[in-house]
């Protein structure tokens, strides 16, 4: 589908553009992964107020896991998520959008994203118990 | 008050829906629209008074086995004059409505259409990119949204 690769570029663009943004000014490495995780976190947060819109309400945390793996994710991905080009910068808009969902649903976690063996990607989400 | 009495009782029957509030999860309003009266501030009284039977509602259907997993919670008490109405998002923002008791042309279905309306209005300004999450709603299709629904003539 088209818009699919309207996505890629315009996501790939961001992060080259916040790097590009980076290396003329003195902000460091860190912060644009910082602002891209945040770009994200809010962009999570509308999803999924658009998202459970029509859902019945959430039982527990495990309901609201189950939502995110499977509705959300297949929504956001279409497929797996194997097929972004991934490297950590690449991740960290992503890792905010999980977490930007998260906590709208009233999850506070911490999301992180390693890249062992190229084609795999793996999301770790810490939750923070309350 | 003598004089006060009778024209709250016109307002109400011209505004069949008297107050339409949202509340963030933290419980501080986000968005308050009442009918123009000087009771304003019972109104405020009331909804907040509700946020409590919101609470209670939603911890309750946590571990009770009461399958009921609507969004909207229904009729939240009645009050001589009032009926209070709650609905609550996934995302824990609570909407409340304040409806008059006299007016019976407003049933549960209605009421929870307006707050699915309410909602698909409030879901908008969330993927509005100008808006912050958490912020007072200033938004003009919001307004004309709960004007509608406000007056809409029964």
């Amino acid at each position: 589908m088209a818009d699919e690769a309207l996505f890629l570029l315009l996501h790939n663009e961001m992060v080259a553009g916040l790097y590009r943004a980076a290396e003329q000014g003195e902000g460091e490495n860190g912060r644009c992964t910082t602002k891209l995780e945040s770009m994200g976190f809010r962009v999570g947060q509308g999803l999924i107020e658009r998202f459970t819109k029509d859902t019945a309400r959430f039982k527990d945390e495990l309901d609201i896991m189950k939502f995110i793996c499977k509705d959300f994710w297949t929504t956001v991905f279409k497929k797996q998520i194997d097929n972004l080009r991934t490297n950590h910068q690449y991740l960290a808009f992503t890792c905010g959008l999980i977490r930007g969902g998260l906590s709208n649903l009233g999850i506070k976690s911490i999301v992180t994203a390693e890249v062992s063996s190229m084609p795999a990607c793996k999301f770790q989400v810490m939750i923070q118990k309350m | 008050m003598a004089t006060a009495a009778p024209r709250a009782h016109r307002q109400s029957l011209e505004w069949p829906v008297l107050v339409s509030v949202l509340c963030s999860p933290q419980n501080y309003p986000l968005y308050i629209r009442s009918v123009p009266t000087e009771n304003e501030l019972k109104f405020h009284y009331t909804v907040h008074t509700s946020l409590d039977v919101v609470d209670e509602k939603i911890s309750a259907m946590g571990k009770a086995l009461v399958d009921q997993r609507e969004l909207y919670l229904g009729l939240l008490y009645p009050t001589e004059d009032y009926k209070v109405y709650g609905y609550v998002t996934n995302s824990k923002v609570k909407f409340v409505m304040v409806v008059d008791s006299s007016n019976t042309a407003l049933r549960d279905n209605e009421i929870r259409s307006m707050f699915r309306k309410l909602h698909n209005s409030y879901t908008d300004i969330m993927c509005n990119p100008f808006y912050n999450p958490g912020d007072r709603i200033h938004s003009r299709a919001f307004d004309n949204t709960v004007n509608s629904m406000m007056m809409q003539v029964c």
